[in-house]
């Protein structure tokens, strides 16, 4: 049987854009040569050019400086980088004390977790059931000695949009530099460095129809930041290794094809979908804040069912998406973040993540919406939750 | 399409057999709970003379293993004697199944082990159980033989993760040949917790990880 996929799982990758890779050609079949030094040869030069208009461009787009954007990976690496970069720079200097929040992805959470078993300590900065990290929490847990505080600009499972504005004025009054992880919502949300005081922050292209393995990292002028690998002089002597021109010319490309009449077209898919889930699924409870999540984000959790058995029929009707619950994950742990927001295993378990994309259609949230309210019934009817005289 | 289970499992997991209650079941048990994931229930009726069991019926809240499991193991114990039911493995089940990922093991033993607790249950009601015997470190390794190592697919003790159990007044303490920090830690320590804290004569579990433990 010919199906068609509907993916929905737009926040762990996207569908590259066709015009990003035709941007991307000529970087592999025609001026393949590596950026090379102002006094190389004229291949190098142009690819030199090539590179620095990439990085003008996505700088740009949080109205940063060209020299202060960097290309890594992607957003692991660049968050590696913030954080092990920072505490290299300032543990013998200004001291060895880090923030972040309990509901940042990996990269920022297991950086964290690897400093600490080099020495430095690190504070967990509590949310509320929205997944709001507490301000007051965090003024009161910047010391002397704290050098860096990292709090994503909003949750990956979730959707939550954090008050950056607010954070970022509470690190500078206590001169504590400020990382954000921004891998979904870069493009998506404003985000402005002149407004904003925040000194580090991750992006990657896989979140916006960009190539895989390309990401980068602002750093504002003058943040202490040692590199991590070593090897040659490359971007700005912070991140050794050869230049991914491809990667970088997909990615301004993929940024500059993110447009409001976009964003604005994923919120509504958004919001239709929460709207007819609730509406025609009892039981249902909305993970996140209803207004300030990200315009391509609907988290929700279905009770009394499990959230693998949820995907695996989704898949086998062509719809891809993803769960917290223990069985869908490589370690066996329900989500941390749902767990950090209401302590609830059950909605941890329950839980579905749809996340929009450029190629989603509003009949297609409709069609996912029909065939989730048939699978989470028939899973009902065969659990012993929620019913009266189990055992 | 590549599915992460093969064609039998997914077909047990669409069209679970068996699935629902026996109000006045003879035997009824519950095993797991929404915290870890997984649950399942089983009703059975007995013949009182044969031993034989007649009707048996499961509810499951669980991924697809789970279910799947729940589902084949009815079908292997509908006729049997409790005798014969109660010898049913995990290994047979599986087997049925035509093999279970060995990550996925723990969900499905669940399913194995109601079967056994359902049978129990109706053996107590019928006064055909034994006395109560103290705990002892031979029982506490027996039970950790049902927690599931993930990465080996076998059972915490035969993969020897298991170091130390030492038993004293009520209070059993394990350690277990993991660091703390391990991909599995938290879920072998809350699995092995299941197992221990329900015996009859245990007030506190300790579970302990080890900090020598080397990657090979």
């Amino acid at each position: 049987m010919i199906q068609k996929i509907i993916y929905m799982d737009n926040a762990a990758a996207t569908r590259l854009d066709e015009a990003v890779f035709e941007a991307m050609k000529p970087c592999y079949f025609e001026n393949y040569a590596v950026a090379t030094s102002e006094f190389g040869y004229s291949q190098g030069l142009e690819a030199r050019e090539t590179l620095a208009e990439a990085r003008a461009s996505i700088a740009g787009a949080l109205g940063a400086a060209p020299e202060e954007f960097i290309f890594t990976s992607d957003s692991t690496e660049s968050s590696n980088l913030a954080l092990k970069g920072v505490a290299k720079a300032l543990g013998n200097k200004k001291g060895k004390h880090l923030i972040v929040s309990k509901i940042e992805d990996f990269p920022v959470l297991q950086s964290a977790r690897a400093l600490e078993r080099q020495g430095f300590e690190v504070d967990y900065l509590e949310v509320d059931d929205l997944g709001f990290v507490k301000l007051d929490q965090l003024e009161s847990l910047l010391r002397e000695d704290t050098i860096l505080v990292s709090i994503q600009h909003a949750n990956h499972e979730i959707g939550t949009v954090q008050d950056l504005e607010t954070i970022g004025r509470l690190c500078s009054e206590k001169n504590v530099l400020f990382h954000t992880d921004a891998t979904h919502t870069f493009t998506r949300l404003p985000l402005d460095v002149r407004r904003i005081k925040v000194d580090l922050i991750t992006v990657s292209a896989h979140t916006i129809h960009g190539p895989k393995g390309i990401g980068g990292l602002y750093v504002r002028r003058g943040t202490p930041l040692e590199k991590i690998a070593d090897g040659g002089f490359h971007e700005f002597d912070l991140r050794a290794g050869i230049e991914n021109i491809p990667g970088a010319v997909g990615f301004a490309k993929a940024v500059s094809l993110v447009t409001e009449e976009e964003n604005a077209r994923l919120k509504v898919m958004r919001d239709r979908l929460i709207e007819q889930v609730v509406a025609k699924i009892p039981l249902v409870t909305l993970n996140g804040d209803p207004q300030k999540r990200i315009p391509q984000n609907a988290n929700l959790s279905f009770h009394h069912v499990e959230g693998e058995s949820i995907t695996l029929h989704l898949d086998m009707y062509g719809i891809a998406v993803s769960t917290g619950s223990a069985c869908f994950s490589r370690s066996l742990e329900a989500s941390h973040v749902l767990m950090a927001i209401g302590g609830d295993h059950e909605r941890a378990h329950g839980s579905i993540r749809f996340t929009f994309g450029r190629y989603n259609t509003m009949e297609e949230v409709d069609l996912v919406v029909e065939t989730l309210a048939t699978i989470v019934e028939n899973l009902r009817r065969i659990s012993p939750l929620g019913k009266q005289g189990g055992v | 399409m590549a599915f992460p289970y093969n064609d039998t499992v997914l077909e047990h997991f669409k069209n679970p057999r068996n699935v629902g209650r026996i109000e006045d079941a003879d035997g009824k048990a519950s095993e797991g709970s929404p915290a870890c994931g997984d649950m399942v229930s089983v009703y059975i009726k007995v013949d009182e003379e044969t031993k034989k069991i007649t009707d048996i019926k499961f509810e499951s809240y669980g991924c697809a293993s789970n279910i799947a499991t729940g589902s084949i193991i009815t079908e292997m114990a509908k006729g049997k004697t409790l005798e014969e039911a109660k010898r049913i493995t995990w290994q047979e089940a599986s087997q049925a199944l035509g093999g279970l990922p060995s990550i996925k093991a723990h969900c499905s033993v669940l399913a194995v082990e109601c079967l056994r607790s359902a049978i129990l249950n109706y053996e107590e009601k019928h006064g055909l159980v034994v006395n109560l015997e103290p705990t002892t470190e031979e029982i506490v390794r027996k039970k950790l033989r049902r927690v599931m190592n993930p990465m080996k697919g076998l059972d915490m003790v035969a993969t020897n993760l298991v170091k130390e159990i030492v038993v004293s007044e009520g209070v059993i303490r394990v350690v277990v040949d993991l660091p703390e920090d391990h991909q599995f830690a938290a879920t072998i320590k809350e699995e092995a917790k299941e197992r221990l804290e329900n015996l009859w004569d245990v007030k506190q579990v300790i579970i302990e990880f080890s900090r020598t433990w080397q990657r090979e």
